[in-house]
């Protein structure tokens, strides 16, 4: 034991999935009693990190070593280190929403005797946690009848029950409004100081970081990239972590392009869409946007932003509730509130949920082309094959889609190729506006290239693009221009000129200002 | 897109490449060969059982006459299944449905034709009503038509008491009948008989050939000349010996083509080119195999289930009357777990109880598999109880033959 301040050590973590490292090398040191933050992009390997600690990717699909509270440890199930005091708290709570607050306390650690519940000692147990917690609950509500943040403080509370030494927070305010988040930080404070937890935290929201951690891990691309210490006396640099966290070169991943930019053809005015289920809960606050034909636009937020939100609210209205504000196409107001409207109003949405949102796995590529366009393809609502099948190979030329041919079920293709498939359903539609929704998310490289030659013909066709994506040298690459988002606001429109990942992200991690929320209001 | 330039094809195809293409052709639909393999082996093996009695032309239009309600029923339930729903009611239907027909033509003395459409329209009023809670207002089906099942039942046997005789022999014939012998009598065999069966045959050459000069004509490769030539050979010799044994059955007054066989014969056609080649059958598979794709594709989902549910109801009329004919008697117990035949017969018939993979070809082989189990098990002499029970474990056998392989690949 060199150190016993140290509470966790993990070292040269290594993790593929396959033919992809997640981690390569990874080190985390967590001291006693601190707020420790883990900081970095989507995708930048955090999740898979504390997946690692808790033993849900068990011992041996890994390397490197977890060494806690001075023992080498080698979790095969989340039970095991539940044991031993971890607890990790995911992003997606782990609730069962139609049972009381004091029986998720108990989960899977019931209160019982030979079997048989006892309800008295649950509730007291249940009703001590909670006041650690600053949960002034019934214990017997349920969970469906509480707002996401006090769920989340059920959580910790249940973490509490277990005897919980290291608490890790995945995302914990990512769907909380501000006075819930406050909330939060100052119970984990609050856990630290008076009942000695310690805590990891993994945020996007860096100037809650600022607030709450006392040091910072920050990983890039599946390794540690730097150590940063928050305190009084040496505050945290945003700057410098922002840098940290997206400081890589961009190379020519980028095919060259120039652009032809003519008149507006796209405009959304005073956008505005409340959470589906909880309408209190502002998602989107007065988008305004634009897109001219030729142009490609750029999205940037990072998860939770409001970014795949506002697409979706737009198109068809197929996410949100109490949506107001207009879309504008070739300067007339158009009606969008059916995903068929939005398709007439030549409006494309390619989500960046390929296989929940997109494919249909159990048909072939002819048929997962042309679904958004049946009717064109057909005659008395009899399908034209032969019609259908000459439009589907010239795609299947046109974007490389390396496949023997289209009769081909889609979920026998490689990632990229399932992109192209769902990029020819939409571009077969023949819309004027194409928004893509993280279009080349898990896919390799190769296709990489060829999805953005893809974007830059359909720009050069003089369609108008907006591209949604959280990593900021793709859009840097492809865009002309690039709205950031943060909390639901589009907190900045950066002209190609300005363009740096370290000016995007500020605008990406803006916390909603005062001003724009009076008038929200 | 510019036009790109077509991909320059290899000249190099050589003799194991033909080969390939062929079994390609054929690799397509291994699950439904699959299905139809297990047909032929099963048909053997009670014609050799039974001693020759399976294949006799009388007994293979009684099998039709006696499963002539489970295909109509499997064809509808095939689409409400891909489309991720069940029906549980179509059995309650058919006594109920059946029900109102007698009614009117023993004791409101309605013409038999009248009646006829009378309960097709009764049949599709039903449907609108289980549509209307699906598709409007949400009501998983299982629960809307449970509910079906257990208000039409009840609907039934109140109307019905006892029972109904039907004796009006134009309708009872629809069943029991055969096509008129317009040709007379070629020898022992039904003219009629032949000259559809080669209609048959010379339709399924013609259709080969369109479809791959269609493909030639939009410029995509056809399966190759010799598939083709396999599958004409077999549709030869299985329409043949179709057509063999229909010609020779019946007695001595009439034989060749049973009625029903014709009705269920235009349904299976009918139904087969809706789901494969309209754009509804297209948009049902899409719901079946992601509901929310197809949401965001801009399918009008709700549209397409209640659709569906009229189409159910009004194939449940179909059978129902089908039933009535063949029974010549309305009964309130008609239809007594015939949704279950009608599921059975899908799920044998390879369609995924999740949804979005389902064909009417193959539900029908299913249905026709369960059919030839029964029969020969029947002409064996078995205990009907115990045939229920071979029944169910070829349910189960048929299902873990298509889950099984997919297991190993995981």
């Amino acid at each position: 034991m060199a150190n016993s301040q140290l509470l966790l050590q993990m070292k040269n973590i290594t993790k593929t999935f396959g033919p992809v490292k997640a981690l390569n090398n990874v080190d985390l040191e967590i001291t006693r009693g601190e707020i420790h933050a883990i900081c970095g992009e989507n995708g930048a390997g955090k999740s898979t990190l504390m997946n690692i600690l808790s033993g849900v990717y068990p011992f041996g699909s890994y390397s490197g070593t977890i060494i806690y509270d001075g023992k080498e440890c080698r979790f095969k199930k989340i039970k095991d280190s539940e044991e031993q005091g971890i607890v990790v708290i995911q992003q997606e709570l782990a609730l069962t929403p139609y049972q009381s607050i004091a029986e998720n306390i108990f989960l899977g650690n019931e209160r019982q005797k030979n079997g048989i519940m006892d309800w008295e000692e649950t509730r007291a147990a249940a009703i001590k946690v909670m006041q650690q917690v600053g949960l002034d609950e019934d214990p017997d509500t349920k969970i469906i009848d509480l707002g996401v943040g006090k769920q989340q403080l059920v959580e910790i509370a249940k973490a509490l029950s277990k005897k919980v030494k290291l608490l890790v927070l995945d995302e914990p305010t990512a769907a909380l409004n501000d006075e819930d988040s406050a909330h939060l930080l100052e119970i984990i404070r609050y856990l630290r100081d008076k009942q000695g937890v310690t805590s990891v935290i993994i945020s996007h929201k860096l100037n809650e970081v600022k607030a709450i951690a006392d040091n910072v891990t920050v990983i890039r691309d599946g390794t540690t990239v730097g150590r940063m210490t928050n305190s009084q006396e040496h505050p945290l640099d945003l700057d410098e972590l922002i840098h940290k966290m997206v400081g890589r070169e961009l190379n020519n991943l980028y095919p060259e392009r120039v652009p032809n930019i003519s008149e507006e053809i796209f405009r959304v005015e005073n956008w505005t869409v409340h959470h589906p289920v909880d309408h209190q809960r502002v998602i989107v606050d007065h988008a305004n946007l634009y897109v001219r034909a030729g142009e490609i636009v750029g999205l940037a937020g990072l998860m939770g932003s409001g970014r795949t939100e506002l697409a979706m609210s737009i198109f068809g209205r197929t996410y949100g509730s109490a949506i107001t504000g207009k879309v504008y196409v070739h300067g007339k107001e158009v009606d969008t509130s059916t995903v068929k409207k939005s398709i007439e109003a030549g409006i494309a949405y390619v989500t960046e949920d390929r296989k929940g949102y997109g494919l249909n796995l159990l048909r072939n590529i002819r048929e997962n082309a042309t679904l958004s366009s049946l009717i064109r393809f057909a005659k008395y609502r009899i399908m034209d094959e032969a019609r259908e099948r000459v439009a589907v190979e010239k795609f299947r030329k046109d974007f490389n889609i390396k496949t023997p041919n289209i009769e081909e079920q889609v979920s026998n293709l490689s990632g990229g190729n399932q992109q192209k498939v769902l990029l020819t359903k939409w571009v077969i539609s023949n819309p004027d506006i194409l928004i893509l929704d993280e279009p080349t998310r898990g896919i390799d490289v190769g296709a990489k290239y060829e999805i953005y030659e893809i974007i830059n013909q359909l720009a050069s066709e003089g369609k108008a693009i907006l591209v949604i994506s959280s990593e900021l040298p793709e859009l840097i690459g492809i865009c002309d221009r690039i709205y950031t988002v943060s909390q639901g606001v589009i907190t900045d429109d950066v002209q190609k000129s300005k363009f740096s990942q370290e000016y995007l992200m500020k605008g990406m991690t803006k916390e909603k200002e005062k001003v724009k929320r009076v008038w929200g209001l | 897109m510019g036009i790109m330039s077509l991909g320059s094809l290899s000249h190099q195809k050589n003799e194991n490449t033909k080969k390939e293409a062929v079994l390609a052709a054929f690799a397509a639909n291994a699950r439904q060969y699959g299905i139809v393999g297990a047909l032929i082996a099963i048909i053997i093996i009670f014609e050799i059982l039974t001693k020759g009695l399976l294949l006799q032309p009388n007994t293979i239009v009684q099998l039709i006459q006696q499963n002539a309600y489970v295909i109509i029923l499997a064809v509808g339930m095939v689409m409400v299944i891909i489309a991720t729903h069940i029906d549980l009611s179509v059995g309650s239907l058919v006594g109920f449905i059946g029900g109102v027909v007698a009614l009117l033509m023993q004791d409101m003395h309605v013409n038999w034709f009248l009646s006829i459409i009378a309960g097709l329209l009764i049949g599709i009023l039903i449907g609108v009503w289980q549509g209307f809670w699906v598709a409007v207002v949400g009501i998983p089906a299982f629960i809307t038509t449970l509910g079906g099942m257990l208000i039409f039942r009840g609907l039934a046997t109140t109307l019905i008491k006892a029972s109904i005789p039907v004796n009006n022999t134009s309708f009872n014939a629809i069943a029991a009948s055969y096509l008129p012998n317009i040709f007379g009598w070629w020898g022992p065999f039904d003219g009629l008989t032949i000259v559809v069966g080669i209609l048959a045959i010379l339709a399924f050459i013609w259709s080969q050939f369109r479809k791959r000069a269609n493909a030639i004509k939009v410029g995509l490769t056809p399966d190759p000349l010799l598939a083709t030539y396999i599958k004409i050979a077999i549709a030869i010799i299985v329409i043949g010996a179709l057509t063999f044994e229909f010609a020779s059955s019946g007695n001595a007054t009439q034989g060749g083509i049973p009625i029903i066989l014709v009705i269920v014969g235009v349904l299976i056609l009918a139904y087969h080119y809706i789901l494969t080649r309209s754009v509804f059958g297209r948009r049902v598979y899409a719901i079946g195999g992601n509901r929310r794709a197809a949401l965001l594709s801009g399918i009008n989902t709700r549209k397409i289930d209640f659709i569906l549910f009229v189409h159910m109801g009004f194939l449940s009329a179909v059978a129902a009357i089908a039933m009535l004919s063949r029974l010549s008697s309305a009964s309130a117990a008609t239809g007594t777990s015939f949704e279950l035949d009608a599921i059975a017969a899908c799920f044998v018939g390879g369609t995924a109880v999740t949804g979005g993979i389902g064909t009417v070809p193959g539900v029908v082989i299913g249905a026709l598999v369960m059919g030839v189990i029964n029969q020969g098990l029947s002409i064996m002499g078995v205990d009907s109880a115990l045939i229920q029970t071979f029944k169910g474990l070829v349910l189960l056998l048929a299902v873990a033959v298509d889950i099984i392989p997919k297991l190993r690949k995981r």
